[in-house]
């Protein structure tokens, strides 16, 4: 097999993947992202030079960036360790042709060489050195220094895999920084300068960048070590299972017959990646309430407080409800030909919902520390939210018909995007700030809270009615999703 | 007890089902076999209300299958393992179709006792979720899920594929005696010519979306099938 043939299986990879069969919309915005991290870079590459002399004018800049480079090497380690795995799992095809596991091991290593993290560095190092050279920078001192930062990513990519794979090594590298930051700290010993002054002597000594090479290689060939010892189905390739863990679920038995239902959601959330990321996002949004209360200037605006209030109470409803039906995607249709009457499941997800809102409004009262007039409206927007929002996001989810992989991370998923999620916010967001704006101008703001507060128990007195509704449209709409969420993208 | 008519299903301007009339008795055990794209999944996705019937309909106990949902309660189905919930254990599973079933979880005990052999010990009590399973294990306990609470019509898409060869044959036992015994009306799909003449009282043949042949099983049927599959059929 020949570098040729592995290009060529990447290239497929990439222009097959599912992430490439997104609708357009998705493509367009994605690609947006990645022109704004590049033009983000690049401009930073760019104005590095002027900004350092600017902040720091007696000094030479080269000599700044060198003091600081040792903590841009810890963010990226940091980053790194969340963000990038090495991708092992799609060589298993390979293993039994006739390629050698040398060959494979040194293609997965050097693959990831290419990573988007890596590129993505180039971008301002690259226009950085081009500004030193255009500066006057002697060639025979930067482009070695170019030379050894692109070490030191490449470095910091297989040190990365390393920390992933073994737990020694994040232990190692734990306890080091640990020594370092407590060094620094008690100002025993200033491990950053050190650091910086080594990279300036690594600047002016051109020869030096043998060192960063030598770490290079050491780290590449602990890295293919250890990989080569793993390429076999029973070692790395296959994914760990967990081991079962049941609940006692038993005191939902108290709502009835939608216990199952509520009891399967509860282990949906709980045993799965993306849906249990979102559960922790939304209690983690309840400090967002934080960002608005603490400064008296957006206190004063009624607005932003109405936006608080759905927000911190209505997370869960939102980032939960936006994907109704597509947690169930990879057995909707058992749920469709299982004896579930419709109405049943949704009413099991809109008691999910009702209680979210409820906790979440309970978990807030603290806020009634920057005010009653806080406590009132978060009130009044929780009885928004679960009487009108909690129908309108049931209604628009009924759009959606991509599947999710429920053990997929959320972060940066756009996995079961569609437009209904652009859809959602104007209305979850906009009607209640309407709602309430008018009153609060027409009188004030004690009439404006209890006006939103009534209009969210009359949607709760009709719920029953406009879950009768929504039942008929998710009927009307189940061939379409049972056949989207077929799909694998 | 299912009925059949002028059902055909189309996909752009291609047919890939069309039965004029088919009716399938209580208590029948049915076999469809055909070729891979024959429309066996098809038809039995129709049955479940899975796909729309470009015309026709489908007559479960009197039913209609795509305007109605009371064919539920007494209609249960294994089609493949998107019938699963690969998040929970097999127990929970069954305990979850129990409850919409109607059945507690002491009724799907009782029954989940019966096929201890069938699960050979690796399906209960495995401290395992469904999707960490091997395919066949899943078969296993998908197949067992669909006979909770006491279904008068069982719909089974290949129910041998990925079993070893004692489940098979404790699988063939299961599928008789639900027929013979308990009149239950079952429908199997299968590659396997040799496994639905052992089983089957019936068996349709689909090809390209129509029925070519209908037979009641008998001694001479494997071989006929398997003249027909060969090709070498004189017509």
């Amino acid at each position: 097999m020949r570098i040729k043939q592995f290009v060529n299986l990447e290239w497929k990879q990439f222009f097959r993947s599912a992430n490439f069969g997104k609708s357009i919309a998705i493509k367009i915005f994605m690609g947006f992202m990645a022109l704004y991290m590049i033009g983000a870079f690049l401009f930073v590459g760019i104005i590095l030079y002027k900004a350092l002399r600017k902040f720091f004018p007696e000094m030479d800049p080269i000599e700044v960036l060198n003091n600081y480079l040792i903590y841009w090497i810890l963010i990226e380690l940091v980053l790194r360790y969340f963000l990038q795995k090495l991708p092992v799992l799609n060589i298993k095809p390979l293993l039994t042709l006739t390629v050698s596991r040398h060959k494979i091991t040194n293609y997965v290593l050097t693959k990831s060489a290419l990573s988007f993290f890596n590129v993505m560095s180039l971008f301002w190092i690259i226009p950085f050195c081009i500004t030193l050279l255009f500066n006057g920078y002697p060639v025979i001192n930067v482009l070695p220094w170019f030379v050894s930062l692109i070490c030191i990513v490449l470095i910091i990519n297989f040190l990365n895999f390393l920390i992933n794979k073994k737990n020694i090594y994040f232990y190692a590298i734990l306890g080091v920084l640990t020594v370092a930051i407590g060094l620094e700290y008690y100002n025993v010993f200033e491990v950053s300068v050190v650091c910086g002054k080594a990279f300036n002597v690594l600047y002016n000594n051109p020869i030096l960048t043998i060192v960063p090479m030598v770490i290079l290689t050491l780290v590449y060939y602990l890295n293919y070590k250890n990989l080569r010892g793993l390429l076999f189905l029973d070692a790395s390739l296959k994914q760990k299972t967990e081991e079962a863990k049941t609940q006692d679920l038993t005191w939902t038995n108290r709502f009835g017959d939608i216990a199952p239902f509520l009891q399967l959601d509860l282990k949906l959330i709980w045993r799965n990646k993306r849906p249990r990321m979102t559960v922790f996002l939304s209690i983690l949004f309840l400090l967002y309430g934080l960002y608005f209360y603490t400064n008296d200037k957006m206190l004063e605006i009624p607005v932003i407080l109405v936006f608080a209030g759905i927000f911190i109470t209505g997370m869960f409803l939102s980032n939960f409800g936006q994907f109704i039906p597509c947690w169930d995607s990879s057995y909707y249709s058992m749920m469709m030909s299982q004896n579930i009457p419709l109405r049943k499941y949704l009413d099991s997800k809109a008691g999910l919902i009702t209680f979210s809102v409820v906790v979440l409004f309970l978990l807030s009262i603290p806020y009634v520390y920057f005010g009653w007039e806080v406590l009132a409206l978060n009130f009044a927007c929780a009885l928004y939210n679960i009487g009108i929002n909690m129908p309108m996001v049931l209604l628009i989810s009924s759009m959606n018909k991509k599947r999710i992989d429920l053990e997929k991370s959320p972060m940066m998923n756009t996995q079961g995007m569609s437009a209904a999620q652009w859809i959602i916010i104007f209305p979850f967001l906009g009607l209640p700030v309407v709602i309430y704006l008018i009153p609060y101008l027409l009188s004030n703001a004690i009439i404006a809270t209890v006006v939103l507060g009534l209009v969210g128990v009359i949607g709760i007195l009709f719920r029953n009615l406009l879950l009768n509704k929504i039942t008929e449209i998710y009927r009307s709409k189940k061939y379409a999703m049972v056949a989207g969420f077929k799909e694998q993208n | 007890m299912i009925t059949t008519s002028n059902l055909s299903k189309k996909y752009a301007s291609k047919t890939v089902l069309n039965i004029d009339n088919l009716e399938i008795p209580k208590g029948q055990s049915f076999g469809l076999v055909g070729n891979n794209g024959a429309g066996k999944t098809t038809y039995f996705s129709l049955l479940l209300d899975l796909i729309q019937p470009s015309s026709g309909h489908i007559k479960n106990n009197d039913v209609l299958v795509h305007e109605s949902e009371d064919w539920k309660p007494f209609t249960s189905s294994f089609i493949d393992e998107s019938f699963l919930i690969g998040y929970l254990t097999p127990e929970e599973y069954f305990y979850f179709i129990g409850d919409l079933r109607g059945q507690n979880k002491a009724d799907v005990n009782a029954l989940l006792s019966q096929f201890d052999d069938f699960f050979h010990g690796e399906i209960l009590g495995q401290k395992k979720y469904l999707r960490d399973l091997s395919k066949g294990n899943q078969k296993k306990a998908g197949i067992v899920a669909a006979l909770i609470g006491n279904p008068e019509v069982i719909i089974l898409d290949e129910p041998f594929a990925n079993l070893d060869p004692t489940t098979q044959i404790r699988l063939k036992g299961i599928i008789k005696n639900l027929a013979e015994k308990q009149g239950v009306t079952v429908l199997v799909s299968s590659h396997d010519l040799m496994h639905v003449t052992d089983v089957c009282e019936r068996i349709v043949v689909l090809e390209k979306g129509e029925i070519v042949k209908d037979l009641a099983t008998n001694a001479e049927t494997l071989k006929e099938l398997e003249t027909h599959f060969s090709g070498s059929e004189s017509v």
